[in-house]
């Protein structure tokens, strides 16, 4: 009993008020790339990127590709990437996800007033990992514990794809699970809507180039939210949804 | 030196031995109480398969048996007499086709390959009865979780057999790993199971750095053990969170939920990832601390001493906490021994085997005392994590008095020795992590062979809850805690 009370105490209040706000210190965030000019010919970035995320001329990086293992802030002579502890990078679209030098940050997560008037008070989600490392996985479990606490806001992992609305894909789509992905699709209700969560499930990340992948699902069924990170930070996956059902 | 129980030896200089000679000698240091550490092959030319077995003695030093053998000839199965060569066996003739004569039941591990895709063609162990039922999960759980199917036969409710079948996880990873520059793989190894990146991304290194003849700075040698602590503390943490969240006992699951954060935040602090990711590399260590930062790890490393205790003491005196787990999905020592379980599924059922205790390098300076339980049972597994975080937490305090800094810090890392064979084994949280690098005759990367402590594990886990209730799997299944990935790569 006295244990038990002093667990309580211990615990003390540990929720993240508004996540939309958090910056976790130390963490390795949305990038920004600076407007100073390259040394010609200059393709040190490129070269070191281990998931061929950035583009040059003008430098940018795709966030559905990176895994913010910033080799390319050491590299370039320029010193012209910054890796921030910003967590909101979440995106609506594909090319919602570039970092372009000098540009502006990517713009939040527009809201959707159809997925708003379905969702934004309660939301379904079923979880399938098709690859994923569990890296995903722990940061979409981490999502209901006590800090995040994401029922708060009335979303919630549920066990059946029946009761879903929302399908939250991590890994890269391996072959081996491309027809349990489209059957737990399948037995989706609608309306219903995918999200694409982790540089492998955006792009393949590391895995892009593997031969034993099978990524048709995305290509049939374009998910409507973008959640990039290897793995991306919780309060990445927070934000972007709370300001994709236009939650407070 | 390395502080990993590693190996490097010149290919040429290994006896060249013929299928029976080889197996031969396999079955002669097992026979003498030397234990399989892995088993695999890689084509070799003419069409033949090279085979590799490492051993190791019982003071952990490694040793190298190879053969060159046509796979249609194969050899005869070491299975039989030591059960725990099967899932090696399996994985050397799904990957090459090497016959295995006389092996129990050759089923796919991963379905690659040939088999990729045929998952449907599983051939599961049927239970003959008119009373016998079967239920299947999977490959989609109920949870936030891998997937893998699972097949339960039962009488009652009473399991008598689970099938569990892998392989929907393949993503290719030792293919991908011969593609890219041999020394930038960190990011790709640091996936192979995701929650264990530490300790792939050092048995990475390590072998590497054994090819490349690299030393890595003391500094570095030391944050990476750090490092490979602070994974243990925080997935043992993540482990007793699902335990206790399976059993219904909340304040555990929220409790231990709540202080892996922490740990997993401290690492950020370090390295920018909750994961360590990007905290190794070959030649040494970009993680950064200096004395502000050393402060605030060791507040943390208190915090989380102080907090366990208190909920260590509400979870281990609940009687609904014992009550569920004392006696549930029991392994005996001699089956632990005999299926080779390794890691803290090992050491649960008495086994004293745990890389870190062959006192190298870092190790030797401030050794990890090895916790072992005895009863084997779910609650043996709660235990022995419970002890190994309060070890690691003690480690990870006094490591932090020694050194109150990290510079990120690399040795130059020189051309890969031709004709090479680099073992490095990794106490990782959930046993131990082995990669296998070899070079060919120009010191490009020829074979690379991963393997993570879940492959040989999961049988455990299936031989756990025979005889028991199907409504205790959940319980067995969190409290192996294996993973999925690291099996299917
Ligand atoms: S941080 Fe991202 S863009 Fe930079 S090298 Fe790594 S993966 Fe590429």
């Amino acid at each position: 009993m006295f244990d038990s009370l002093k667990v309580r105490l211990n615990q003390g209040w540990q929720y993240i008020p508004d996540p939309r706000r958090a910056v976790p210190a130390g963490f390795k965030g949305r990038p920004v790339i600076s407007a100073a000019p390259c040394g010609t010919g200059c393709t040190k970035c490129a070269d070191a990127c281990p998931t061929k995320a950035i583009g040059l001329e003008p430098v940018r990086i795709d966030l559905g590709r990176c895994i913010f293992c910033t080799e390319c802030v050491a590299v370039c002579p320029e010193k012209k990437f910054e890796f921030t502890p910003e967590t909101r990078m979440g995106a609506a679209s594909r090319s919602g996800l570039t970092v372009s030098a000098g540009g502006p940050p990517p713009s939040p997560v527009d809201a959707s007033a159809a997925l708003k008037s379905l969702f934004g008070r309660s939301l379904k989600l079923r979880q399938v990992s098709a690859g994923g490392c569990n890296g995903c996985e722990l940061e979409l479990n981490a999502l209901a514990n006590v800090n995040f606490d994401l029922q708060r806001y009335g979303i919630e992992w549920v066990a059946s794809p029946r009761h879903a609305d929302g399908l939250v894909l991590t890994g890269p789509l391996t072959q081996n699970m491309a027809d349990a992905v489209q059957l737990s699709w399948d037995a989706m209700p609608e309306p219903r809507f995918v999200v694409a969560f982790g540089a492998c499930a955006i792009s393949g990340g590391p895995f892009m180039e593997s031969p034993v992948l099978d990524r048709g699902f995305l290509d049939r069924v374009g998910p409507v939210l973008y959640v990039p990170g290897c793995p991306p930070h919780p309060l990445t996956f927070v934000s972007a949804i709370l300001d994709l059902l236009g939650v407070g | 030196m390395s502080s990993l129980t590693a190996l490097a030896v010149d290919v040429p200089g290994l006896a060249a031995l013929d299928a029976r000679a080889w197996s031969a000698e396999v079955r002669a240091a097992l026979a003498r109480g030397e234990r399989l550490v892995t088993l695999y092959g890689r084509p070799a030319e003419g069409g033949e398969a090279a085979v590799t077995a490492v051993l190791q003695a019982p003071q952990g030093g490694l040793g190298v048996l190879r053969a060159t053998l046509p796979p249609e000839q194969g050899w005869h199965t070491l299975s039989r007499e030591f059960p725990a060569a099967q899932c090696f066996e399996r994985e050397v003739h799904e990957q090459l086709g090497v016959r295995v004569a006389d092996h129990p039941w050759l089923k796919p591990v991963r379905y690659e390959g040939a088999n990729l895709r045929k998952m449907k063609d599983y051939p599961f162990y049927k239970l003959e009865g008119k009373e016998v039922h079967e239920v299947a999960v999977g490959p989609v759980h109920a949870g936030v979780i891998e997937p893998g199917a699972f097949r339960f036969m039962c009488l009652g409710e009473t399991v008598h057999h689970l099938e569990i079948q892998l392989g929907y996880q393949h993503r290719g990873v030792e293919g991908l790993l011969l593609k890219g520059d041999p020394r930038s793989l960190t990011p790709l190894v640091e996936t192979v199971a995701g929650d264990t990146s530490i300790a792939h991304a050092w048995a990475y290194c390590a072998a590497l750095e054994a090819l490349a003849g690299c030393a890595v700075p003391e500094d570095a040698e030391a944050s990476r053990a750090f490092a490979l602590e602070l994974e243990r503390v925080a997935m043992h943490l993540a482990g007793l969170a699902g335990l206790a969240a399976d059993i219904g006992f909340q304040q555990g699951a929220s409790t231990y939920g709540r202080l892996r954060t922490t740990a997993i935040n401290t690492s950020m602090r370090l390295c920018g990832s909750r994961f360590g990711r990007g905290w190794l590399r070959p030649g040494g260590s970009r993680a950064a601390m200096d004395g502000e930062l050393a402060k605030l790890v060791g507040a943390n490393l208190a915090l989380l001493a102080g907090d366990i205790a208190v909920i260590n003491r509400a979870f281990l005196g609940a009687w609904t906490v014992r009550d569920r787990f004392a006696g549930v999905g029991t392994v005996s020592r001699r089956a632990a021994l005999e299926l080779g379980l390794v890691g803290p599924s090992a050491r649960a059922s008495g086994v004293a085997l745990d890389q870190r205790a062959f006192g190298a390098g870092v190790y030797a300076a401030l050794p990890v005392p090895t916790s072992v339980q005895d009863s084997g049972d779910c609650w043996a597994r709660a235990v022995l994590r419970i002890e190994e975080i309060a070890v690691s937490l003690k480690w990870l305090t006094d490591a932090l008095e020694r050194t109150r800094t990290f510079k990120p810090e690399r040795a130059a890392l020189g051309a890969l020795a031709p004709n090479r064979l680099s073992v490095a084994v990794c106490e990782g949280w959930r046993g131990e992590v082995v990669h296998c690098l070899e070079t060919d005759a120009r010191g490009g990367l020829l074979h690379y062979k991963v393997q993570d402590p879940s492959l040989r594990n999961w049988f455990g886990l299936a031989f756990a809850v025979r005889e028991n209730e199907i409504s205790d799997f959940p319980i067995c299944n969190k409290s192996f805690d294996l993973s999925y990935c690291g099996n299917d790569l």
